[in-house]
């Protein structure tokens, strides 16, 4: 009973079909554990009640012999999925005291297939960031600190929330959303598994948009098993997002066959960019030595734009925000600052409702867009992703997947890079280019920094081939076996 | 592109974002930054590129024009800052 905490969803679902545990003992002890865990503030709303509910609901059908996939199955919702009657804030003051009437598409599959709701994450402000500090709610902070050293250090972002209740055994898994990296930098950062499905997979259907041609719902888990059992039973296809594929989705659980013989795996030569660090550099290098050793023959590839590619993601993201954004008027939910005319109410409402990152991505993206600069920027950066897009469909004519490092570094203190935007966009470095294109990508912790800080390596596949992605990330996994522990643990012991 | 103190509240007021002045100053630097950094795509020869338009290589689905959600008004009404007999109410727009 002390140890709920410490089993993963597989061992979970296999304890509560055997009857070993109820999932209210389950839900239990993942609400103490979220309770522990506040000094990270990595929650922004806990829903122990709901979790109760759900968790009596589970019990009723795993005695009836009824049991579904995710029974009982405790998990944290980022803060972007709307969440029926439930607080929704996208960390953002904008949205104070936002209830949807509505459940998002990802979330009711997951009810729907028996998971057991914690509460609602902590992000980036509308999940404008890689470090979770942008937040109108507080920083997250990261369940690691370097040892001999008791600063806090960033959880990454956006999606940090998810990532620090995960590591910190505050959730048994969780679901982020990723727009330049939002669930592969911060599964990094936190020593865990995060993987963004190929554009389509996951509905985006109550997810409140930051840029819709970028975002993806994805899950965070513990390991690459998880993950895949978390993304069976989100994805799937949704007419109501115009974008969700119309295909099966396939029994990720069956791609872990444990292998990789024969599998070309490929290493963009243009990663190894200027002032990538040395340590950084030999992880990469171990993770494509356990992945020959394994049987899989690591080829170098080119991916000639890739120097262009952060460019042209921090013009079409803002310039697709900016539009996405413009709901937010004081008139329909959440905040209003009273003006005497309507033009000023709008104004010092979304003066007052964004933070300054938001502002400044929002500015970016109505100069891109406006008249006269609209060619210059947003459609030239939309040249440019296509021919990103052509170089990852040559490097995928030669290999079977693409491995990279998934961040240029590992967590920083929080307050560092706060005052240098680019600084801080260059930390999506390595994770932006498959939002642009829309492949999956899994980022595996495979080592730790000489800070003794996790860092994570990333696989990139084909569009719709996450089993792919899932089968090279778990080989990875188990040559890693990445078995450290953040300093802090909110689960039992 | 160095944008001036003018480019930024002229950006602003498109984005309906009330500004200080004393903002503009800093937003304009920072502003200015992101903008010549960006500007390196224009190295990209995307002369015979077309933009790319849509992620997935798919054709967009059509459905029947048919009513399959409403009669919600009291649940959209109720995150509303200000709403009267319902409406959403703003600050007068017509004399």
């Amino acid at each position: 009973m002390s140890r709920l905490t410490e089993l993963t969803i597989a061992e979970a679902r296999t304890g509560l079909g055997a009857k070993q545990f109820s999932a209210r003992e389950l839900a239990e002890a993942y609400i103490a554990a979220m309770e522990r865990a506040r000094p990270l503030n990595a929650y922004i709303t806990e829903t122990p009640e709901i979790a109760l509910d759900m968790a009596a609901a589970s019990d009723a059908r795993i005695a009836k012999g009824e049991t579904r996939p995710l029974d009982g199955i405790p998990i944290a919702v980022k803060d972007l999925f709307c969440t029926k009657g439930v607080l929704t804030t996208a960390a953002s003051h904008i949205l104070d005291g936002f209830h949807p009437p509505y459940e998002s598409a990802v979330t009711e599959k997951l009810w729907q297939a028996g998971a057991v709701m914690l509460g609602k994450t902590n992000l980036d402000e509308f999940a404008m960031g890689s470090s979770t500090t942008t937040s109108y709610h507080k920083p997250t902070e990261n369940p690691w600190r370097k040892p001999g050293d008791n600063r806090p250090l960033v959880p990454g972002g956006s999606s940090g929330g998810s990532a620090a209740a995960v590591a910190s055994h505050a959730a048994l898994g969780a679901t982020g959303t990723d727009t330049g990296g939002s669930i592969r930098q911060p599964a990094s950062f936190c020593g865990i598994v995060g993987l963004k499905p190929t554009y389509g997979r996951c509905s985006r259907w109550g997810v409140v948009a930051y840029a819709s041609s970028l975002d993806h719902p994805g899950p965070i888990a513990r390991n690459v098993r998880d993950a895949a059992i978390l993304l069976g039973a989100m994805a799937g296809h949704d007419p109501r997002d115009s974008t969700s594929a119309a295909l099966p989705v396939p029994d990720f659980e069956k791609a872990l066959t444990g292998n990789v013989r024969g599998l070309r795996i490929g290493l963009p030569k243009e990663y190894r960019a200027d002032g990538m660090p040395a340590e950084i550099e030999a992880l990469w290098q171990q993770g494509a030595q356990w992945l020959r050793e394994a049987g899989a023959e690591p080829v170098e590839v080119s991916l000639p734009m890739t120097k262009y590619a952060l460019a042209a993601y921090y013009i079409i993201a803002p310039a697709e925000a900016s539009s996405n954004l413009a709901r937010y008027d004081g008139v329909k939910y959440g905040l209003r600052v009273a003006g005497d005319s309507l033009d000023e109410m709008y104004e010092l409402t979304r003066a007052e409702g964004f933070g300054a990152e938001v502002k400044r991505r929002v500015l970016i993206g109505t100069y891109v867009l406006s008249a006269g600069y609209y060619d210059a920027y947003y459609l030239k950066a939309q040249k440019v992703r296509a021919l990103i897009a052509r170089d990852f469909a040559a490097a995928f004519e030669n290999v079977d997947c693409l491995l990279t490092p998934t961040a240029p570094s590992a967590a920083f203190a929080i307050g560092e890079k706060q005052n240098d935007p680019i600084a801080m966009y260059l930390n999506d470095v390595f994770t932006v280019p498959a939002n642009l294109v829309g492949l999956p990508a899994l980022s595996v912790p495979a080592g730790l920094s000489a800070d003794g800080l996790p860092l994570g390596l990333q696989i990139v596949g084909r569009a719709f081939n996450e089993e792919m992605v899932l089968r090279v990330g778990d080989v990875l996994e188990r040559a890693a076996q990445f078995t450290h522990r953040p300093s802090f643990i909110a689960g039992e012991r | 592109m160095a944008l001036d103190k003018a480019a930024v509240a002229h950006i602003a007021a498109l984005a309906r974002i009330r500004l200080k002045e004393a903002e503009l100053e800093p937003l304009a630097a920072e502003l200015s930054q992101i903008l010549t950094w960006v500007e390196q795509l224009a190295e990209v020869d995307t002369a015979d590129v077309a933009p790319m338009t849509s992620v997935a290589a798919m054709r967009l689905p059509m459905r029947e024009d048919e009513v399959t959600d409403g009669d919600r008004r009291d649940d959209i009404l109720r995150n509303a800052p200000q709403s009267a007999r319902g409406f959403f109410a703003v600050p007068k727009v017509v004399e």
